[in-house]
């Protein structure tokens, strides 16, 4: 047993950290730090430096235009954009669609479409909720019917991620409804530009915009843009939620979170003494390091299965579970650090702000309201407790 | 025993909240709540008509009511629609005043709005950390400090300000003229100010005041904790509601008993901290009003908490929403925990008596 990273490893985390030292511009760090809205300029020029690079498309390997990484790589990677503050890469195109064309896509599809991922040409976002099939994906309605050369969509999409943004939406739709639920679904690549389609904006609890509906009226899209087999979708959904992803116990953001936190209570002064100092507080901020540590060792541990069996198994949702939890804990202690200064409304934190400014108490509380976000996203928590029922327990 | 509330009071709290949610439902509450001045002047001369402020204040000085029982009803209804009108800065203010045997009259005609100026940066709520001082000039006296995090500030007329008189704490009014103001909307909605007080002309309303700030900070602790409570039972249920009417997988997800069991936690955290409350609202302006106080604002701070944070994960993305009501529930359930004391400011407070 030897949890240190190996010397390559460790040369690797190296160059990462020189590479982001010098590339990663301060006024874009500076608005992750924040806490910010990163605006899709600032995500475009972030992607754009990377991709100069050949560092972009982490989890490709090679032959597609991908650095060709371990999975211990592209850990310590995430890790270090995180500790520099760098923009989280959008994940639809690179960490979600070029893996379903990279597995199940045509040659056609691989050659037109990744490169287009990669140069920031296309902006793909995500069409799979409905407003009747959250958790219970499998009963999704939005229905696509061919005519001869073309699908006619109609139905509606939603917590469009980023959609406001997007010129391409991969759609899951239901292509045959006499079959079983998961046996009628097809995915399907659409032009957000196509007639019949309208994207409205939905705000969210802290006051933002990420999230919208899609509505589809009558879009024809080629019938080509069938992704995998006829009414195989499923399969790709499936392939998604189980990918391999490094990244989703957020441990890197969540030791963001606890610098944030512990340099806050170092800041805030209660009755002549640093909040640090106040037991109550600082056991919160213990348990929850304490927590933290366990879930980088476990996350690692699962990194290690994946990179010797090749794929993880059920117990990703073990860092779903746990990691969301941490996160949402940490900004539930920035938030309580600052007490009665984070109340602020996001956006009349300027100037007048007098207690403790802009930097710590503008989008405080808002980060802490928009996060509630992530125990429910991607397969909520209670989700993936069932997946772990079965799969891990047998229950 | 009675359990009970009086006849006057349960037709107080019957006629508030019927007037609230027909003429203060959550749409127009959200129009208000987070745009400056946070506050809806015609609505405030209508809730001050029912006698609201009224029975914040004991009879003998003007008012119909003034205990702990006249406070929680007033906030339990103000609770059930989020109202963001500044009635807690009337009913910490109204303690003060009467203690000073100052005049309520505007007080309770809502003709003029108050608000509690006692906090300070580096001591949001121990009033033993407040360096504003005053000093004597003429036959009157001026303030120097900065108060912060005074709700309802935004749209005060008059200041109950806690400041340092020869080292001692005394409270004073100011016109809000005489201050510089700077107004901001919360993330809950309401609004709130910071306090710049430069030798502003200042009216001394008790000299030896520790006793009736800290009475006001109880008063206004009850206050919090009874809207919690209302605000926590019209989040239950409408969470219950969506429990019965969504759908996936085939049936209401009421039906699975890990909700099931997760709604019965947050009932049972609710009729906790209704508990809390009575005890808190029983004993002000008693010798336990005090530890009562910090006892009920822990436990809501808890519950709160909890109850805000499994509606919204119960429901799902829709809580996620502007639109529906249930995220504006949840920001002012987990944003009141920093008002007048957060869970762990209370519960130091009640470790320290185990000491002595």
């Amino acid at each position: 047993m030897d949890l240190s990273y190996s010397k390559e490893d460790i040369a690797f985390r190296d160059d990462v950290r020189a590479y982001l030292a010098e590339a990663l511009p301060t006024r874009i760090s500076d608005v992750v730090r924040s806490g910010g809205e990163l605006t899709k300029e600032i995500m475009e020029e972030w992607h754009a430096i990377l991709q100069r690079k050949g560092w972009l498309a982490t989890i490709w390997p090679k032959k597609f235009g991908g650095p060709g990484w371990t999975p211990v790589q592209r850990h310590i990677f995430e890790e270090e954009c995180c500790r520099a503050y760098a923009p989280r890469i959008v994940p639809f195109g690179l960490s979600m669609l070029g893996p379903v064309l990279q597995k199940f896509g045509t040659k056609e599809q691989q050659d037109y479409y990744l490169p287009r991922i990669l140069s920031g040409e296309d902006w793909w976002c995500q069409g799979y909720s409905e407003p009747g099939a959250g958790s219970d994906l499998a009963s999704l309605k939005t229905r696509a019917v061919r005519d001869g050369d073309e699908w006619v969509i109609n139905g509606q999409k939603t917590w469009t991620t980023l959609g406001q943004h997007a010129d391409k939406i991969f759609c899951l739709c239901r292509t045959n409804p006499e079959a079983k639920q998961q046996e009628g679904i097809s995915f399907i690549l659409v032009d957000m530009n196509t007639p019949g389609i309208e994207v409205r904006p939905i705000r969210l609890i802290e006051g933002g915009f990420e999230v919208n509906e899609v509505f589809f009226t009558d879009v024809r899209v080629p019938y080509e843009n069938l992704v995998g087999e006829l009414d195989k979708g499923w399969t790709i959904a499936k392939f998604l939620l189980t990918h391999e992803r490094t990244g989703i116990a957020g441990v890197g953001f969540s030791m963001q979170a606890l610098e944030e936190v512990k340099a806050l209570a170092r800041k805030v002064r209660r009755n002549g003494k640093p909040l640090a100092e106040d037991p109550l507080f600082a056991s919160r901020i213990a348990k929850a390091e304490i927590d933290l540590e366990a879930m980088k060792i476990t996350n690692l541990r699962m990194l290690f299965k994946a990179q010797e069996q090749g794929a993880p198994g059920s117990e990703t949702s073990i860092l779903k579970i746990k990691g969301t939890v941490i996160h949402q804990e940490l900004k539930d202690l920035a938030r309580r650090a600052l007490g009665p200064a984070a109340a602020p409304f996001p956006g009349h934190v300027t100037e007048g702000n007098l207690m403790f400014g802009p930097e710590d108490t503008a989008y405080n509380a808002a980060r802490y309201f928009n996060n509630r976000k992530t125990s429910i996203f991607g397969g909520s928590n209670e989700i993936q407790r069932n997946i772990l029922t079965k799969a891990a327990l047998e229950l | 025993m009675d359990f009970n509330l009086t006849e006057d009071r349960r037709m107080l709290a019957d006629s508030l909240g019927r007037f609230l949610s027909e003429q203060y439902p959550v749409e127009h509450r959200n129009k208000v709540a987070y745009e400056l001045p946070c506050h809806d002047a015609s609505m405030w001369e209508a809730i001050a008509d029912l006698g609201v402020m009224g029975a914040l204040v004991p009879e003998d000085a003007g008012g119909f009511g003034g205990t702990g029982f006249d406070i929680s009803v007033v906030f339990e209804a103000a609770g059930r629609v989020l109202c963001p009108e500044p009635l807690l800065g009337a009913t910490m203010a109204a303690r003060v005043l009467v203690a000073a045997g100052a005049d309520c009259e505007d007080l309770v005609a809502g003709a003029v709005k108050y608000a509690a100026a006692f906090g300070e940066v580096e001591a949001p709520y121990d009033l033993d950390g407040v360096s504003c001082v005053a000093t004597e000039k003429g036959d009157g006296y001026t303030l120097s400090g900065r108060k912060a995090a005074v709700y309802g500030g935004q749209a005060a007329d008059r200041f109950v300000v806690a400041a340092k008189l020869n080292g001692k704490l005394a409270a004073f009014e100011v016109e809000t003229g005489a201050a510089r103001v700077v107004a901001y909307p919360m993330m809950d909605g309401g609004g709130a100010a910071e306090v710049l007080l430069d030798d502003a002309p200042a009216k001394l309303l008790l000299a030896d005041a520790a006793d009736a700030l800290e009475d006001a900070v109880n008063a206004g602790i009850v206050a919090l904790c009874a809207e919690a409570v209302g605000a926590m039972e019209i989040t239950l249920n409408t969470t219950v509601d969506y429990l019965k009417t969504r759908k996936q997988f085939g049936v209401p997800i009421g039906k699975f008993q890990v909700l099931q069991h997760r709604a019965v936690d947050m009932l049972t955290e609710l009729e906790q901290a209704r508990s809390i409350t009575i005890k808190a609202a029983s004993d002000l302006g008693t010798d336990q009003a005090s530890r009562s106080a910090s006892m009920a604002k822990n436990l809501i701070g808890r519950a709160a908490r909890q109850v805000a944070e499994e509606a919204i994960q119960m429901h799902g993305g829709i809580a996620m929403t502007w639109e529906y009501p249930i995220s504006h529930f949840g920001k002012r359930l987990i944003m009141l925990d920093a008002q007048l004391g957060d869970q762990d400011y209370h519960l130091s407070r009640v470790m320290a008596a185990y000491a002595a």
